[in-house]
């Protein structure tokens, strides 16, 4: 049985890695590799579920290898099967089959062939390694894959600006789950004193003893699983990136918004459901949040005059549905509910093309001039302003603007007045400052050691704040960028006497990328005139190679599960002790803008118009 | 308020303004036309030079690429030689040929428009149309909405902006997030000049920046200025004009300011440093735009030059048989080129026309239960009469997953739990075994095979809606005439004449009116072929005829019939009123349009890689039918892609030619009409139709971005009247990539049989059909109907045009040369077998 949970992940890893390797022209060889990997994937899988189902279908959990381990923390990789796992995979593996199938044709000479079956690969690899996870950690990392293969599907038309935008738009609010996760890992690393694996969660006895001293630890691992959620399945306030992300080729916002992507909030809620399923409040936040989020959606759908973002706004009162009934601890009721919704867009959207032809001649027999609704009967003043906060989407969009872009450009353009030259006459010093007081700690007053990490936290901060607000120098963004991480790693050092192979652990990542990166700008700056931050250049047009090697850089840099630096950011955290909220505020904060600011730099620089008129330059506003 | 003596004329930029944007119809009235019909009245190279630098559209192709087709042959040499010569001179033949093949030219590239309006952007560092520009879409889309959502805009009558105001004047939520323009809307005072001085400031720039604003989101505006010219192109009509589209923007614009900078900003005109270029004033001219003109003219003339001198190969003229097995009349559409050349292959002694696809009636068609009326014929007709259906068995299935219940909160939980594990069935269904269901659209049922159509008038009275029902026998006669004398067929009829209309039909395609007839206004021409077929056959309407020296036989029956392009079948229709004789003929003729049909569908399959072309006929003909219903297929049919040509004349003057499907074909018989007085007729169209397709896939070729729609992957369908890419992007008129991409940029070269002097004096009759031809947007050639000689037009004058070509190639087989080649094919002489 292991070896084949095994197997099911090996297999779309493998398709992946053999998909990369094919050229572009082979268009049968790519779709076929999706193709016959996904088939594989789909016939095993269903075996694996016969042999499972006769075999007493009993919660599997596999110890995988271990990535690190240090006296108090496991970076343990661990799959985990059950009910919820053998319904998502079924669901997964079978929409994405079609589709691949269907791409084949629907994309055929599209100039991203290569592009398209590459992520969809890697997408359905991180669903896995997701789906499949028996722990946070692993699920970290299945997240994250996702979260990227989104942004790439996204921006699949980078030559154009507002895929490029939304893009960027559902990575943020990505961003904000991923720390949500981050944060949940971090606290339940202080509540349980060790990384528990999801079969630990499901012992009652366990939970309610850990809980019992620990409510309030509780209650805010459940709200930081709960932001998480909310945001990648787009319920209140995040529910308007979800329209916005239809920008890709129609079968993948298809699989991902109408499908798979957008329910894996749901799929969180239900993983972690012993362990919140006694806390009263964190079950009632989840039903208003669920019954909230369907009611202002239902409204926004209703008055939806294109026929995707109806379609998507439609999931996501359906998913408030889904909230609810797992809140309830209706778990089968809310797996069917999925099922079935993740079918019907996926459906709805692959034909929504059709809705012309059919609509208009469903209009031009059954007529009526207009069709009343049920609104037409509230008070005229009452019904028109329902109509228009619905039309400008409850202002969702202008929220999360508010809430998310506007501080940070603010904040961003305060440190104007800081200058390379400023930034680095001042900071150098002051960081070797920092490092001779680590080393000569016991010749300074304690009480200033521990105003230390927080002081260096959010040093951290500015700078990265400053990395997401440059407009000019990419170079100064970049450096930046690697030097939050240092100050991060200073900070954390005051915090705990630990092995400095952590602290290695952790950087090296980041040393070897960032350099590679600076590296990778240069070779662009001596082909190209123009590269800063001011407006997007779409260099991608005529350095592919260069994009993607900064594509792997960026990653790298933030923290994606290619370098050691994936494990560093979660060991890091597990470094900030229960007490020090301001420390793992300023961190995780870090980390989310850390993100922005590298996904920021590689969009302008490589990814919208490319402005050289020797080819079609698309209008901006489409 | 305006003043007499102001600058700026309100009412003169709005239709200045609609002039210039793109004219594209609501999808389901998607009908092509030339993109740049705003620079018709300029000569063609000069209007895409104004094109390019007032608009920043690409109106050519970058000169490697040309330099790439010149690589590989696709430009001659000889032809690159000549038409430098004729723009440069001999003596610079050298230093000319040198600069087309290898200098270097500067990229600089900046468009007037949009200059102004960018200030927002470089002094105030505001992004005005990230702000405005969603809530301008979302609120004109749900306005404007046909039947996606299903809480419609709850004031729809009173006209954009009156809508808008009332809305906002009883809500309490508002459109704006600020005082002013809140107020300024609600009292209503303000005039676009009145807002372009808050704005703007002076006064010769407001023109100016209404184009840099329109032209933001020509889309959006397009449709906008198309509604308002034609309201019934949607049929739940909306009141809408430019100038309220223009108000409220600016009133948006307004806010937005305000809500950043207060109440005090100043005006765009007092912080610019410099004005702006005017944007039509004289445009200098360079080298690079004269370097490309003459790489498009040998690009153009390399093609042309081998169909010419095919024209001209003396091949063995076609035995006349002494009786003909059949006549069939088609549209002049290109896609008929090849079927009719199988179709005389396979049977020697059958004849074929092609006129255009209305038959020459022209009417509005209510299908039984039909809530409104459809036009049947050319775009700029305006036809007096109606033709009703009765009888109709067709059944229209309903679709679930279409249905707003699936929308619905309660009812979705209900729907996505059973109805949503159907559609995973039927999305496995359809792409394992793909077949037609109620989304696909299916030319045969624009009219049912079996219903009955109310043709001849009743009594004068009988009126619809102002129209007349049907049509008296006099009014039959003359059309019937009509097309008769224009294609020539006036005597030798045979016992059976098809009218074959044609259509298309397609899955998953918001394009789906592009691929239907363009003389029926983009629908299938099933009904005009039956309503001409039952004129031809009705007794008196023949002994009108006769009166006026047209004698059709007795044993003479005309058949109607539907051509669907996409899967390669031919529905016929009354074939139950054939004589006995006629039935048996009729039979034996019908096995020769299936195979035929066969034949047409493997030649066809040739452009699509997903098809293995060395397969039988017969099989490759059931994946081509496989096509038209599959969700995922983007390419149905390439429609009109390999467009080119345009032939007016007898049969005999093409018919030894393998074309590859590129030429539009007008039957004509110059004998019959020594003075032009029909060609006068054909020749009107030829513009606006044959044209109008031809450069519409000319300019969507050049710049698919900003000309055409860009790939129809992601495209997304708005308000069911356009398409957007995701949503919140401006509405994409012209073609997807997926109908131009194997199309050759070349313009039409309609050759006409007919002397050089009439085919002159014909096309010069009217200046609304000679300015396409005097401004060169479509090229014209006369073929002498005895010498062969041929005369090409230019400057006002045909002059003789000797081919370059000397040799055209002989084949004995079509079937070898379809199934090595997928690109477009060079011009063939047919050894007829």
């Amino acid at each position: 049985m292991t070896t084949l949970i095994h197997t099911l992940i090996f297999i779309p890893l493998i398709g992946f890695l053999v998909s990369l390797l094919i050229p572009q022209k082979q268009e049968r060889l790519l779709s076929g590799v999706a193709f016959i990997t996904i088939g594989i994937h789909l016939f095993s899988f269903l075996s694996f579920l016969v042999i499972w189902i006769l075999n007493g279908h009993q919660t599997l959990d596999v110890k995988d290898v271990c990535l690190y381990r240090s006296k108090e923390y496991v970076f343990l990789i661990d799959f985990y099967f059950d009910k919820v796992t053998a319904a998502y995979i079924l669901v997964g593996a079978f929409l994405t089959f079609l589709v691949s199938i269907y791409s084949r044709a629907y994309l055929h000479r599209e100039v991203g062939f290569k592009r398209f079956f590459n992520t969809i690969l890697f997408f359905y690899l991180g669903y896995n390694i997701a789906i499949f996870a028996g722990n946070f950690e692993t699920l970290f990392i299945g997240w994250e894959m996702l979260g990227i293969s989104s942004f790439l599907l996204i921006a699949f038309y980078k030559d154009r600006y507002l895929p490029v935008k939304n893009a960027i738009k559902v990575f943020s609010v990505y961003r904000i789950g991923d720390v949500g996760l981050l944060l949940a890992m971090w606290a339940s690393h202080h509540l349980w004193h060790e990384n528990i694996t999801f079969l630990e969660m499901h012992n009652p006895v366990f939970v309610s003893d850990h809980l019992q001293n620990h409510s309030f630890i509780g209650v805010f691992i459940s709200l930081m699983i709960l932001v998480t959620a909310a945001a990648k399945s787009a319920q209140l306030p995040f529910s308007s990136w979800l329209p916005r992300a239809m920008e890709g080729p129609t079968p993948s916002s298809a699989i991902f918004y109408g499908s798979l992507s957008v329910h894996l909030g749901v799929f969180l809620l239900l993983r972690t459901h012993p362990f919140w399923e006694n806390q009263t409040s964190v079950k009632i936040i989840i039903i208003l949040l669920g019954l909230t989020t369907s009611i202002v959606t239902t409204l926004i759908a209703r008055v939806q005059s294109t026929v995707k973002s109806q379609i998507a706004y439609s999931s996501v009162a359906q998913i408030g549905l889904i909230f609810i009934e797992i809140a309830f601890g209706f778990e089968t009721l809310a797996l069917i509910h999925f099922a079935g919704n993740a079918f019907l867009r996926t459906y709805q959207l692959l034909v929504s093309p059709s809705v012309v032809s059919y609509l208009i001649r469903e209009q031009f027999f059954k007529f009526t001039p207009r069709q009343l609704t049920i609104e037409d009967t509230f008070p005229k003043r009452i019904e028109y302003s329902v109509y228009l906060l619905s039309l400008k989407e409850f202002n969702l969009d202008a929220f999360m603007n508010r809430i998310l872009w506007k501080p940070l450009k603010d904040t961003g353009k305060m440190l104007d007045f800081l200058t390379i030259k400023s930034l680095i006459w001042i900071l150098v010093p002051a960081y070797l400052g920092g490092l001779f007081v680590l080393f000569y700690e016991d010749s300074f007053p304690p009480l200033l050691i521990g105003y230390l990490p927080t002081m260096f936290s959010f040093i951290a901060l500015i700078f990265v704040l400053k990395a997401f607000s440059e407009r000019n120098s990419v170079r100064m963004a970049w450096l930046m960028v690697i030097m939050n991480h240092f100050w991060i790693a200073l900070a954390i050092s005051f915090n705990e006497h630990f092995d400095y192979t952590e602290i290695l652990l952790y950087l090296s990542g980041i040393v070897v990328m960032g350099t590679l990166g600076l590296f990778t700008l240069r070779r662009l700056k001596t082909q190209e005139e123009c590269v800063d931050l001011n407006q997007y250049h779409g260099h991608s047009f005529e350095h592919p190679k260069l994009a993607l090697m900064f594509l792997i850089c960026s990653l790298g840099l933030t923290g994606f599960p290619i370098t050691p630096t994936f494990i560093g950011e979660d060991l890091i955290f597990s470094h900030i002790h229960k007490h020090q909220f301001l420390l793992a505020f300023f961190v995780s904060s870090s980390f989310i803008i850390d993100g922005l600011a590298v996904i920021r730099i590689y969009t302008r620089v490589f990814l919208g118009p490319h402005n050289k008129p020797y080819h079609e330059i698309p209008f901006r506003s489409s | 308020m305006n003043t007499s003596n102001s600058v700026f004329d309100e009412h003169t930029v709005l239709h200045d303004l609609g002039h210039f944007l793109p004219a594209q119809n609501p999808l389901k009235d998607f009908i092509h036309h030339n993109t740049l019909h705003a620079f018709q009245h300029l000569k063609f190279f000069e209007g895409l030079k104004q094109a390019n630098e007032v608009f920043g559209y690409k109106v050519l192709l970058d000169i490697s690429e040309y330099r790439e087709l010149y690589n590989v042959k696709r430009i001659r040499k000889d032809i690159l030689q000549q038409k430098i010569m004729e723009k440069k001179g001999k003596e610079n033949l050298d230093s000319w040929y040198k600069k087309l093949t290898h200098s270097n030219y500067p990229l600089t590239w900046s468009p007037r428009i949009g200059n102004l309006r960018a200030s927002w952007k470089r002094e105030y560092f505001i992004d005005l149309d990230l702000i405005v520009q969603p809530a301008l879409f979302r609120t004109l889309c749900s306005y404007l909405d046909q039947g996606i959502s299903i809480w419609n805009f709850p004031i729809p009558d009173l006209g954009l902006m009156a809508s808008i105001r009332e809305l906002e004047r009883n809500s309490y939520v508002s459109f704006f997030k600020t005082q002013r323009a809140r107020d300024l809307m609600l009292a209503n005072e303000s005039s676009i000049t009145d807002l372009l001085k808050i704005l703007v400031g002076d006064e010769t720039l407001y023109s100016h920046y209404l184009f840099d604003q329109q032209f933001s989101h020509q889309g959006w505006s397009g449709m906008v200025a198309s509604i308002e010219r034609e309201p019934a192109s949607l049929l739940d009509t909306k009141k809408v004009t430019l100038h309220d589209l223009v108000l409220f923007e600016l009133l948006l614009e307004i806010d937005a300011l305000d809500n950043k900078f207060g109440k005090v900003w100043a005006p765009l005109a007092n912080v610019i440093k410099e004005k702006p270029l005017d944007l039509f004033a004289p445009i200098v001219q360079s080298e690079l735009s004269e370097v490309l003109e003459i790489w498009q003219n040998a690009f153009e003339w390399t093609y042309y030059d081998q169909v010419l001198a095919g024209l001209q190969v003396k091949t063995t003229p076609s035995k006349t048989p002494e009786s003909k097995s059949f006549q069939a009349f088609f549209c002049i559409d290109d896609r008929e080129c090849s079927l009719r050349r199988y179709l005389e292959n396979l049977d020697h002694n059958c004849e074929t026309f092609g006129t255009p696809g209305f038959f020459g009636v022209e009417f509005f068609y209510r299908p039984e239960d039909g809530k409104f009326l459809t036009k049947l014929c050319p775009a700029p007709v305006t036809p007096k009469y109606l033709i009703t259906e009765g009888g109709n068995t067709l059944k229209r299935g309903t679709e679930p997953h279409f249905t707003k219940y699936t929308h619905s909160l309660l009812g979705g939980m209900l729907v996505t739990q059973t109805l949503g594990f159907w559609a995973a069935a039927r999305l496995a269904l359809n792409i394992f075994r793909p077949s037609a269901s109620t989304a696909t659209v299916s030319s045969f049922k624009h009219m049912d095979k079996f219903s009955n159509l109310q043709i001849e008038n009743k009594s004068l009275d009988d009126k619809f809606e102002g129209l007349q029902v049907g049509f008296t026998v006099e009014e039959m006669a003359n059309r019937v005439e009509g097309v008769l004398r224009t294609t020539g067929l006036l005597q030798e009829f045979a016992d059976l004449i098809y009218i074959i209309g044609h259509g298309s039909s397609s899955v998953n395609n918001p394009h789906y009116a592009a691929y239907d007839c363009g003389a029926c206004c983009g629908r299938p021409g099933s009904v005009n072929a039956r309503v001409f077929s039952f004129m031809a056959n009705h007794l008196e309407v023949r002994k009108v005829l006769a009166g006026r020296g047209i004698n059709i036989p007795a044993s003479t029956q005309f058949l109607g019939g539907l051509h669907d392009t996409t899967r390669d079948e031919i529905v016929f229709y009354d074939e139950s009123n054939l004589s006995p004789e006629n039935s048996i003929t009729h039979l034996k003729n019908n096995q020769i349009f299936r195979k035929a049909l066969d034949l047409n569908a493997k030649e066809r399959s040739r452009r699509f890689e997903a098809i293995d072309t060395k397969q039988s006929a017969s099989k490759i003909h059931e994946l081509i039918r496989r096509r038209s219903v599959s969700l995922f297929e983007p390419r149905p049919e390439l429609n009109h892609a390999t467009n080119a040509l345009c032939i007016i004349g007898r049969r005999d003057v093409s018919k030894g030619l393998f074309l590859d499907r590129r030429s539009f074909m007008n039957s004509y018989d110059y004998r019959t009409d020594g003075n032009g007085t029909y060609l006068l007729n054909i020749m009107r169209p030829i513009g606006p139709v044959c044209g109008g397709i031809n450069l519409e896939y000319f300019f969507s070729r050049m710049d698919n971005q900003k000309l055409g729609a860009g790939t129809k992957l992601p495209h997304n369908v708005m308000g069911l009247f356009g398409v957007a890419n995701g949503t919140d992007g401006d509405l994409r008129p012209g073609l997807p990539s997926q109908m131009i991409e194997v199309h050759d940029p070349v313009r039409l070269l309609v050759i006409v049989e007919h002397y050089p002097e009439v085919v002159l004096s014909v096309i010069s009759k009217e200046a609304a059909t000679y300015e396409w031809f005097k401004n060169e947007w479509v090229h014209i050639a006369a073929i002498h109907p005895e010498t062969k000689e041929l005369f090409v037009f230019n400057d006002g004058i045909f002059s003789a045009y000797k081919p370059l070509t000397e040799n055209v190639e002989f084949i004995q087989n079509v079937e070898s040369v379809v199934e090595l080649n997928q690109e477009n094919c060079p011009v063939y002489c047919l050894i007829e077998s």
